[in-house]
């Protein structure tokens, strides 16, 4: 039984605002399910009463001060936009979002 | 924008038929010196994108690193909330795609936010309080800003790019969220306006937000759902956006309630949704539909380790709260002697920092109340302007009020001093000297004056000496022009009788 369905795909690729072939999605759908049953035989070594691990090393509170430090400058901020306005990035109007 | 007019069902009518269920999601900007996750400065109002570091900007292989000041100032809005604070606690990523965040997620807190459980006490206009539950307050960090460029009304619809400045973009936030409120019914918008007050009231009295609503240090959106009068299960709600002020909180309650009951009423279905704002029509118009786009994935923030709240630390910032308002309202309302409406209006004039400082500086607290919400009201109308605005300082009217005291000047002449000192002309005893406005009682000049006055109304001073003593009244007129209005009338009904033998 596969984790990962071809319709699962596609409501990834919409949310990630990827556009994706046919071919594409019939190859995604069988990658990702491979790495998803890779990772499903985790679970089956861990019990429920494992917490979910997501840092390695038991650290806490790594936190800094509240002190204003260096900055980039505007030609440093610009450098990676594809275009750019007054000093902002200029992107595509976007109808979906927040 | 939608081109239809929604149907509406009148308020009162609304709410003979349905129970309003509401809930609130008030997000607040800390003002940290830096931002949530970089040292980049957290400023309102710079140049754009000057405030950026390559944390902001969600480089390849940057580490971000919590602000602990951030930590702090949300554990107190936590305790101020009566809130559980976490032993435990991390940060999530909430996936979405949009320009605001560059990144690709937003840094949030999910299943363990440092804050939960709590409770706000909110009083209504007519003193009745009406708790309000809290769910959970957490930790995230704020998005850029886009400015939609192009397009004929300036909003997204129709706009051909937008601008992206990241200043704001990874300010610290606190999102405050509240449980299903109940038993508001026609108070509901009230109650809406009352609460995001107190909670802007509560963070400003901690100092930890600028708790500017223009500025949007503090934004509400309000959901609203109806039920059928004494129904238990509560209908579809729909999240309202953009709600930026008190009154339009106010507003956007109301009008969803009225439209909501229209669509109920119709035999339709509310659709889950979110709606906007719009400030200049008093209505909403629909956004996106909630269900797909609640699909954020949210998984454990691997770059940020958990914090750790420890008794002392938590009972260490315990002592720093400061008083609560509520209740520093009561203490101020017995502590000063006034009448319940006296008070209210003291604070519905926003004045009560004044009259404190104002009685602390030394004045008694019904001479501060005549001044700020007399002389000083009248003159901030007049001139438009917030009260503060005018800068008249406590110190103003305790020496405006000796002087009056000392009988070096009347109530009318303070007034008008009153009016110099916010001109700029100097503090009230330079203003006396520098235009002679002090009180003329000095019996030789008082007195040429009077006798002026008699010689000039003979047929007065026969009525006096009849015994008719509201004439003096009469030489009243003659003696304040001698003196240009500065005569004590006081001394005056006493020289005239000294004068006539009576």
């Amino acid at each position: 039984m596969s984790a990962i369905s071809r319709e699962d795909v596609v409501h990834l690729a919409h949310l990630a605002h990827i556009e994706m072939s046919g071919a594409e999605l019939d190859k995604m759908t069988g990658e990702l399910d491979a790495i998803v049953g890779a990772i499903a035989s985790v679970s089956e070594v861990a019990s429920s009463d494992v917490p979910a691990t997501s840092h390695p090393i038991p650290l806490t509170n790594v936190l800094r001060e509240d002190t204003v430090g260096q900055t980039l400058s505007i030609d440093e901020v610009l450098l990676n936009a594809p275009d750019s306005d007054s000093d902002r990035f200029k992107v595509p109007a976007i109808l979906d979002g927040e | 924008m939608s081109n239809y007019t929604d149907e509406l069902v009148d308020f009162d009518e609304a709410l003979d038929r349905y129970d309003p269920v509401l809930g609130f999601e008030v997000h607040v900007e800390l003002n940290t010196k830096t931002k949530m996750f970089s040292d980049a400065p957290n400023a309102f109002g710079d140049a754009p994108n000057t405030n950026v570091t390559p944390v902001d900007l969600g480089l390849p292989g940057v580490l971000p690193v919590v602000n602990k000041t951030a930590v702090e100032y949300s554990i107190l809005i936590g305790l101020a909330l009566n809130c559980q604070i976490a032993e435990k606690c991390g940060f999530a990523r909430k996936n979405y795609f949009y320009p605001d965040t560059p990144k690709n997620f937003q840094t949030s807190q999910f299943e363990d936010p440092i804050a939960y459980d709590g409770y706000l006490d909110v009083e209504l206009e007519d003193g009745e309080i009406f708790r309000v539950e809290i769910e959970r307050a957490h930790m995230e960090e704020d998005a850029g800003k886009l400015t939609h460029m192009g397009g004929a009304t300036g909003r997204i619809q129709g706009a051909d790019y937008s601008l992206v400045d990241y200043n704001r973009s990874g300010v610290p936030l606190v999102e405050i969220v509240t449980k299903p409120i109940t038993g508001a019914g026609k108070r509901a918008p009230e109650l809406a306006k009352a609460y995001v007050a107190a909670v802007r009231e509560i963070v400003k009295n901690l100092g930890v937000s600028d708790a500017k609503m223009e500025r949007g240090n503090v934004r509400c959106d309000a959901n609203v759902s109806l039920m059928p009068k004494g129904a238990e299960k509560f209908g579809t709600r729909t999240e309202t956006k953009n709600v930026n002020s008190l009154r339009a909180v106010e507003h956007a309650v109301h009008f969803e309630i009225e439209r909501h009951a229209a669509v109920l009423d119709s035999g339709a279905k509310i659709v889950q949704e979110t709606r906007h704002w719009h400030e200049d029509t008093r209505s909403t118009t629909s956004g996106r539909p909630k269900s797909d786009a609640d699909d954020y994935r949210y998984f454990p923030e691997p770059d940020l380790v958990p914090i750790v709240t420890t008794v002392e630390w938590i009972e260490e910032l315990r002592g720093r709260l400061p008083e609560p308002p509520a209740e520093r309202r009561k203490r101020l309302k017995a502590e000063w002697g006034y009448a319940d409406k006296e008070f209210r209006d003291v604070v519905n004039a926003g004045v009560l920092d004044e009259i404190e400082a104002t009685i602390a500086a030394g004045a008694s607290a019904a001479v501060a109340r005549k001044w700020w919400m007399g002389e000083i009201a009248r003159l901030a109308k007049a001139a438009d302007k917030d009260i503060a605005a005018l800068g008249v300082t406590p110190a103003t009217i305790v020496e405006l009020n000796s002087l009056i005291e000392g009988k070096k000047i009347n109530d009318k002449i303070a007034r008008q001093v009153l009016e110099f000192v916010i001109a700029g002309e100097g503090s009230p005893s330079e203003i006396v000297d520098k235009r002679s406005l002090a009180v003329v009682n000095d019996d030789d000049a008082l007195g040429k004056a009077v006798d002026d006055a008699m010689a000039a109304m003979p047929d007065v001073v026969e009525k006096i000496k009849g015994g008719k003593m509201q004439a003096i009244g009469a030489l009243m007129g003659p003696v304040m022009k001698a003196t240009r209005g500065q005569a004590d009338a006081g001394r005056v009904r006493e020289i005239v009788m000294e004068k006539l033998g009576l």
